[in-house]
């Protein structure tokens, strides 16, 4: 009877359209700002601002799209002020070589802190623009992916494309090879002649500025209003994430669209959900989605403890400089 | 005409003064050796060289062009590379990625520049895989990635910091027949060494530094022997490494180690199936490369690591299942591999690490004597000639033969059965050597039974009445030190089964 209840359950959610839509947005979200965060500590820069970084991401987002009526425009302009936001963990962690923990803690606290005050007019204002859906033709008519995937809008394929180019710049470019480089060993990069600081900031920047176009997102299409706590832990799920995918722009997709589907059918078990109007499409099973919402972290915990136990000798996945501040030896 | 030209170079570090005038002059196409003892001045020079320091007075001259280096690529860009004793390599990027970093084409292609990896070491010489990530080598085939780095970068000097350090008498031969290549193609080498028998072997001339200024320059090896090689480093006719006459009779066993494996935190067996015996008076030797196995069994013996199976006994008395603490009460002593970090602890006072062992019986339950502590620090700075400032003033100033002597003479403070010297000497000057090993000598005298775990065969070849010889966790040889060869230890070092290495 209960395995029955839950295959049931799991043919409502599969068959749920809604359900598909909520995934890929949540996972288009998340799989922006942990690419950022990646390519932060593939530098070897801890960022645990990325809470407070989509925080002022989405108020400015917001905000901006107000002023500019157009998502790309406002979407653009968070991902600059979240880059200049950024910033203030780069001169203090970067240049200063303050604990890498301390200040991005501190950068979250700021952020929220910061988007709470500078957002307050923007809590009554309805949005200003929209990220709409894109229509691909006859492959949106594909049943299943038609209406989900194919539907999906524009920021859906800027993120895809971005995880490419990161994949491609990381692995295949000099850039890359000196970033990775600094984030393994900075004095290693610094004795090849890579400007360890320069090459680190610009890393921060780049999060930010992924990070600031992941709150845009969640403003300007996931749930188009602005309060302070809209955030939510989202920026927590995309730094867990960054572990659960070792690092690697590929996996850590895998891991966006997981954590995103965790994300959406949470509430679904809750509310008794049901499709249509007939009595057979509901669900059965009352999970308190709080329950569902510590999935993400405890994924990540097995995952941790999996990488541990990999084979002997071989070194870790995280990149060996990361939370390592950077000074020339000069006895 | 001279590649390399450095003249009176002076630099200064708060406190001490790391070269006072030192010169160097290296021929174009010749290896050149630079000898001192540690702190003699040689690596700062080097670093001078390769644009690490810059000199607060001195000219740096490259094939007479005077150079003046801010940075370390700087002087890479002006046909400097070195190679540090710690390899700079990323353990997780592949044979390719660490050679072409810094000097990589702006979008990489994998296969071509393996390829080129691949043809410029084979015109070298230097076997490597380009694929392979760093992590999966050895530190022989490490090493041979770091001189890659420097000719990829088409250096002219190429400078060597203890280069045979970590390698096995085999791959230190193997590198002789590069530096000579190199040399034949009309580069200069660089050769930082401590070793008398490879500075014969490898150098074309050498330069000598004492107390930061060169005293002897541009010798012919052929000139060089032992005791003309000490006088210059150390300014006084000493003998070294002679082997030393023991007058003990090595009486009843004091340690019994039996059947011994230790895994590592993934299953692997580091110590495989070890038995030995170490008799009052007598010093065993342990030699081998480094990372086969000898750290565990030293941790394994004196509680600090649990082995899997097998049996440690200290005059019959079976101390397996006991901590660290217990064996120590029981006469085992042990000067671990770390002084710094597990032997002492820098950041507190000499008092405070003299009392580490043993503070339990200074003072009265939870309380300390401190009186009783500090005269019992002073005491054993005494009787082993530490040069401290101040007794409550932390270690970390201290220099390394202070800091070993405190360390030893702490260990040997409770009158032990036995004793446990893991590298015991490994980065002491001369005389700091000489010192440990005179109270090693002393001790074994007095009936002491010493495992004494060395690189250094010298060392070994001294002071061992016998000589075992470990390789991936297994002892795979046993040598009197009086009749075996250098070669036939090493031999047994990198692997060769022990009737091999004889018949060599």
């Amino acid at each position: 009877m209960i395995i029955a209840g839950i295959l049931g359950d799991l043919q409502v959610l599969l068959t749920d359209t809604g359900m598909w839509v909520n995934l890929l947005e949540f996972g288009i979200l998340l799989y922006l700002a942990a690419l950022g965060e990646v390519i932060a500590e593939k530098a070897g820069v801890l960022n645990l601002g990325v809470e407070g970084m989509m925080a002022v991401g989405a108020m400015t987002g917001y905000w901006a799209g107000i002023q500019t009526g157009s998502p790309w425009a406002a979407a653009v302009i968070a991902a600059l002020a979240v880059a200049i936001f950024a910033m203030v963990h780069g001169v203090v962690s970067v240049v200063m070589g303050a604990d890498q923990v301390v200040s991005g803690l501190a950068l979250t606290i700021l952020g929220l802190g910061l988007a709470a005050f500078l957002g307050t007019d923007l809590v009554s204002q309805p949005a200003g623009a929209k990220f709409a859906n894109l229509s691909l033709g006859q492959l949106s008519e594909i049943p299943g992916v038609g209406p989900t995937l194919f539907s999906m809008d524009g920021m859906g394929w800027v993120a895809l494309a971005l995880g490419l180019i990161t994949w491609f710049v990381l692995n295949r470019t000099r850039a890359g090879l000196n970033l990775r480089a600094v984030g393994e060993s900075a004095a290693t990069a610094d004795a090849a002649g890579t400007p360890v600081v320069a090459t680190r900031l610009v890393a921060v920047g780049i999060g930010g500025a992924f990070a600031g176009l992941a709150g845009a997102y969640l403003t300007l299409k996931v749930t188009p209003s602005w309060n302070e706590s809209i955030v939510g832990g989202l920026g927590w799920i995309a730094v867990a994430l960054v572990i659960f995918g070792a690092w690697r722009p590929g996996r850590v997709l895998i891991g966006a669209l997981l954590f995103g589907g965790l994300i959406a059918v949470g509430p679904r078990f809750q509310t008794r959900r049901c499709n249509g109007d007939e009595i057979t499409n509901c669900i059965t099973t009352e999970i308190n989605p709080i329950v569902v919402s510590m999935l993400p972290y405890a994924l990540t915990i097995v995952v941790l403890v999996l990488l541990s136990i990999r084979s002997r000798n071989r070194p870790s996945l995280a990149p060996a400089a990361i939370g390592q501040a950077y000074r020339r030896e000069e006895r | 005409m001279t590649a390399v030209e450095l003249d009176g170079i002076w630099k200064r570090f708060p406190g001490v003064i790391a070269n006072a005038g030192a010169s160097l002059t290296v021929a174009p196409g010749s290896v050149h050796a630079v000898l001192g003892e540690n702190g003699a001045g040689k690596t700062t020079l080097m670093n001078v060289l390769a644009g690490v320091y810059r000199p607060d007075e001195g000219t740096v001259r490259l094939d007479g062009v005077e150079q003046s280096f801010s940075k370390p690529a700087d002087a890479i860009a002006a046909g400097v590379g070195m190679v540090y004793q710690e390899f700079r390599l990323i353990p997780t990027f592949t044979v390719t990625e660490n050679v072409a970093l810094g000097s990589a084409p702006a979008v990489l292609s994998k296969s071509s520049m393996e390829k080129q990896v691949g043809e410029l070491a084979e015109r070298f010489g230097l076997h490597t895989e380009p694929g392979r990530e760093v992590w999966q080598l050895s530190m022989g085939e490490r090493q041979r990635v770091e001189i890659l780095k420097a000719l990829w970068r088409n250096a002219q000097v190429l400078i060597l910091d203890e280069p045979t350090a970590v390698l096995t008498p085999n791959e230190a031969a193997e590198l002789g027949r590069i530096t000579a290549t190199m040399a034949a193609e009309g580069r200069s080498i660089i050769f930082i060494s401590h070793k008398l028998d490879e500075v014969k072997t490898f150098c074309d001339e050498a330069t000598v530094l004492r107390g930061g200024k060169t005293v002897a320059s541009s010798l012919s090896v052929d000139d060089l022997d032992a005791g003309r090689m000490a006088e210059l480093m150390v300014g006084e006719a000493t003998a070294v490494s002679q082997r030393r006459v023991r007058t003990t009779v090595v009486g009843e066993r004091v340690l019994d180690v039996d059947n011994i494996i230790v895994h590592d935190i993934h299953g692997r067996a580091v110590v495989n199936d070890v038995s030995l015996v170490v008799g009052r008076g007598e010093i065993v030797g342990i030699a081998g490369v480094a990372g086969n196995g000898q750290r565990p069994l030293a941790d394994a013996i004196a509680g600090l690591r649990q082995a899997s199976t097998g049996t440690v006994s200290v005059t019959h008395t079976d101390i397996t299942g006991m901590d660290a603490r217990t064996r120590n009460s029981h006469g085992l002593a042990y000067v671990p591999e770390d002084r710094i970090g597990v032997g002492l602890a820098p950041r507190m006072n000499a008092i405070d690490n003299a009392i580490m062992r043993n503070y339990r019986t200074l003072g009265d339950g939870p309380l300390i004597d401190f009186g009783q502590a500090e005269s019992r620090a002073a005491s054993l700075i005494e009787r082993y000639n530490i040069k401290v400032g101040r007794v409550d003033q932390p270690l970390a100033g201290l220099s390394g033969g202070n800091l070993q002597r405190l360390l030893v003479g702490r260990e040997l403070d409770d009158e032990p059965v036995v004793l446990i010297a893991a590298q015991p000497t490994r980065g002491l000057d001369v005389q700091g050597v000489k010192a440990i090993q005179d109270i090693l000598v002393e001790q074994a005298s007095d009936g002491v039974g010493i495992l004494l775990i060395s690189e250094d065969l010298e060392e070994l070849f001294a002071l061992s009445d016998r000589l075992l010889v470990m390789h991936e966790g297994a002892v795979v040889g046993e040598f009197d030190p009086d009749t075996a060869t250098r070669q036939e230890v090493g031999a047994a070092m990198a692997g060769a089964h022990a009737s091999e290495g004889s018949a060599h």
